[in-house]
């Protein structure tokens, strides 16, 4: 079975999007031609240069609408979501208690370069996010928000010397892939020290998502919306799920 | 308790109009004021007595210490490791004025040999304070007159290339590359920017030393060197001559370096610079000693250079709730301007900080952005506010980005904002493309024309949402303010009072270069423009 779609203007399968760009090139006529052309290399059809104009000496901005020839089917598409079962914080309280019997050990931290530390204070500070409580407010959870700036050394290090049961690693700045690099380095780090199997490994930041993370070698990746009782779901639910019957 | 009416002013007399304005307690804003020049004081004390390393490194870079020695290691660092503590505790001027004095030869030179090992520090201890002294007294005056004559030259350009008026469009620039940045600051500037920020790379807060020469790699940011904020003044410079209209150039004094920042700043005539009182303490986790100590002096150089400060308030907002917090960022600004006054700077050059960072789901919050917009126009007339657009609640939905930017536009206009830091619909997804400062000018451009005098066309409902949501900001910060004036600044940092972080006054990055001054310390530079500084507040 398939089920094939294209990008829905007005019409089912008329293929239409909308692209916005801009050329190193001043503008005139010829340039909104040659980002029309562009656009057909590009592959669409019907292409249309809505707006096309000067930004700056040498710097053209163009909106185009086009029809796209291809189509995709939406069954075999598989990016599974970290979002288990929604629960509230009292009812992570009691199932941590009832399952895994002691507190859980979280360390959080925006590793490498990284100084934005908006992701990880929402999940862990006591205050939260959207009227969600921070993991810090939870009753069995043990939190560590060791900040920004971070080094993976720093981080296993302490991951190894305090026995963390799960790492969050956040990364808002992705400039030139650093976020990959770093994320990448931790799960390496962690691999070699030997302990990647006895923690949780958990990415977070705007641009992360849990197929990402997964690819990476995470457990998890939490993008943009996470709650923080979206992560203390997954940490309780999984760290249960390790503990034989 | 019974408010009284008071006008919120321009910036610059040139621009003066009516305006709305809120009916706001004033007895209360100038308690405000008298609390937080208390709180200031009973940390001047601490600064008095007071240097650090990064301190003195400005001081040799002002005396002409340049470049590198091995390792790439900054002179001015190199020396003022090799001073020992002993020396240290008289400050860098003594030494180098003594070595100046033994050999004949320049500040620079005299560096450069104690990098290399050819000259013994020992050396120094052989010159008498006086001779040190007259060693440099050249040095300094011509120092002193170099700073003069950038903040000149920048007048006679503001003179012939007028800018238009405010809201000052700023954009920021981050690609890493300082020439990237060029050619990206140049297109801004030609879409109507008035004035570009170099955005730093990621982690330069936090090193002890400032990059040297050139540079085109770096992480979020371009890293701040005296070479790159020379090659951005002059394409500036260019374009501003090329539009008719002089496009300003700011960067970060903050972090482990301010007050070199605040140096290589005025030699390469940059116009702005970050710099506020608490946000390294509180977001950096650098020490506060540190931070007091090299912040009231990059103040000082700041206040002679005509560079316009810009404080950071906005932080309050983007890491906890902008109406929860809104009180906290009004008794900063107060706080920012009473540190400011204390290093001699005036009104007109500093930029307290705000920020639109209000939730765009809550109802009535464009009121309530306009009340905290307007009370700080109110409470601090004469200072080029800044306002900072939204970021916490930018998603990837640009087109409801764009949306949310409008109405931060259209609050700095009708609440007339100094210094306006163009909000980006692609906030929350990348550094921004040359596509989308663009957009953003044009957005701001929009609003601001066609809004343009609406601020002086309305008046405020008496005891109406926003009035009330001013007059209770108000009054909280004017209690935050007593409690913080009751416990020490220090200690009130200590205990959670400011972004609900807690930094220990002996904690953090950077304690290690804070050192009490000698009975024999000196600054030159800092006895040059203190006299100003005294002036400045009369």
């Amino acid at each position: 079975m398939s089920r094939n779609v294209k990008p829905y203007g007005d019409t089912r399968d008329d293929g239409k999007v909308q692209l916005s760009f801009t050329l190193p090139i001043d503008w005139n006529e010829a340039a909104d031609e040659a980002a029309r052309q562009l656009v057909v290399k590009m592959g669409f059809t019907d292409v249309a240069v809505a707006e096309g104009r000067g930004i700056a000496s040498g710097f053209s901005f163009f909106v185009v609408y086009a029809s796209t020839p291809v189509s995709i089917d939406v069954d075999t598409i598989a990016a599974p979501s970290a979002k288990t079962q929604s629960m509230s914080m009292e009812e992570i309280d009691a199932f941590v208690r009832a399952r895994i019997g002691r507190k859980i050990r979280v360390a959080g931290a925006c590793i490498g370069t990284d100084a934005h530390t908006v992701g990880i204070d929402a999940i862990l500070n006591m205050k939260g996010y959207k009227g969600d409580y921070g993991l810090e407010r939870y009753k069995e959870f043990e939190t560590f928000n060791l900040g920004s700036q971070v080094s993976v050394e720093d981080l296993a290090a302490f991951v190894r010397d305090e026995k963390i049961d799960a790492v969050l690693a956040s990364q808002v700045v992705t400039q030139k892939g650093s976020d990959i690099t770093n994320f990448t380095a931790l799960a390496e780090l962690l691999e070699a020290e030997g302990i990647r199997e006895d923690v949780l490994l958990i990415a977070g930041g705007p641009r992360v998502t849990n197929l990402l993370a997964t690819e990476l070698g995470y457990d998890a990746g939490f993008g943009r919306g996470t709650l923080p009782s979206d992560v203390a779901a997954f940490v309780a639910q999984r760290l249960a799920d390790r503990i034989p019957a | 308790m019974s408010p009284r009416v008071r006008a919120g002013g321009p910036c610059r007399p040139d621009l003066k109009i009516a305006g709305m304005e809120l009916r706001i307690d004033e007895g209360a804003v100038d308690a405000a004021r008298g609390l937080a020049r208390g709180v200031a004081g009973q940390v001047g004390a601490f600064i008095d007595a007071h240097s650090t390393v990064s301190v003195e490194r400005s001081v040799l870079r002002l005396l002409g210490v340049d470049g590198v020695g091995p390792e790439d290691v900054p002179l001015a660092n190199l020396f003022v490791e090799r001073l020992g503590t002993g020396r240290l505790h008289g400050g860098a001027a003594r030494s180098i004025g003594a070595l100046v004095a033994q050999t004949g030869r320049t500040a620079d030179d005299v560096a450069s040999a104690i990098g290399d090992g050819s000259l013994e520090m020992s050396l120094a201890d052989e010159a008498p304070e006086e001779a040190a002294r007259r060693a440099l007294s050249s040095t300094v005056a011509r120092a002193l007159e170099g700073i003069d004559r950038r903040r000149q030259e920048r007048e006679r350009l503001l003179e012939r290339f007028p800018q238009t008026p405010a809201p000052l469009l700023y954009v920021i620039v981050a690609s890493g590359n300082i020439f990237e940045d060029r050619t990206a600051a140049v297109a801004a500037a030609e879409a109507g920017a008035q004035i570009i920020a170099v955005i730093r790379s990621t982690g330069q807060s936090l090193l002890d030393f400032v990059p040297y020469g050139a540079t085109t790699e770096g992480f979020g940011g371009t890293y701040a060197t005296q070479e790159n904020f020379r090659i951005m003044r002059e394409a500036l410079d260019a374009v501003s001559e090329r539009l008719g209209r002089y496009v300003m150039l700011t960067n970060y004094a903050s972090g482990l370096c301010m007050p070199e920042i605040a140096t290589m700043a005025a030699l390469e005539r940059l116009d702005m610079l970050l710099n506020d009182s608490m946000y390294g303490i509180l977001f950096r986790d650098i020490n506060m000693k540190r931070t007091f100590v090299d912040q009231h002096f990059s103040r000082m150089l700041n206040a002679r250079s005509g560079i316009i400060i810009n404080t950071g308030e906005d932080n309050y907002l983007t890491t906890a709730d902008a109406v929860e917090q809104a009180p906290a960022v009004l008794a900063s600004q107060f706080i920012n301007e009473a540190f400011a006054h204390r290093a001699g700077m005036p009104d007109a050059q500093i930029g307290l900080g705000d920020a639109y960072e209000i939730d765009p789901g809550l109802e009535d919050g464009f009121l309530f952005a306009v009340a905290q917009a307007q009370l700080a126009r109110q409470c601090f007339p004469d200072a080029p506010l800044k306002y900072m657009p939204p970021t916490k609640h930018m998603t990837g939905d640009v087109f409801k980005g764009h949306l949310i930017d409008a109405m931060f536009n259209l609050t700095s206009v009708m609440t007339r904002q100094t210094i306006h830091l163009c909000g980006m619909m692609t906030e929350a997804i990348h550094t921004p493309f040359l596509g989308d400062r663009a957009l953003a000018i044009e957005n701001a451009t929009y609003v601001m024309n066609t809004a343009r005098h609406f601020g002086d066309e309305i008046e405020f409902k008496r005891d109406g949402i926003v009035e009330r949501r001013a007059q209770s900001v108000l009054r909280d910060a004017h209690a935050l303010l007593e409690r913080v004036a009751a416990r020490g600044l220090m200690e009130s940092i200590d205990a959670k009072f400011f972004a609900d972080v807690k930094r220990s006054p002996n904690g953090g990055r950077g304690f290690d270069g804070v050192f009490a001054r000698g009975g024999d310390y000196w600054n030159p530079f800092e006895e040059a423009l203190a006299g100003r500084a005294t002036a400045g507040r009369a």
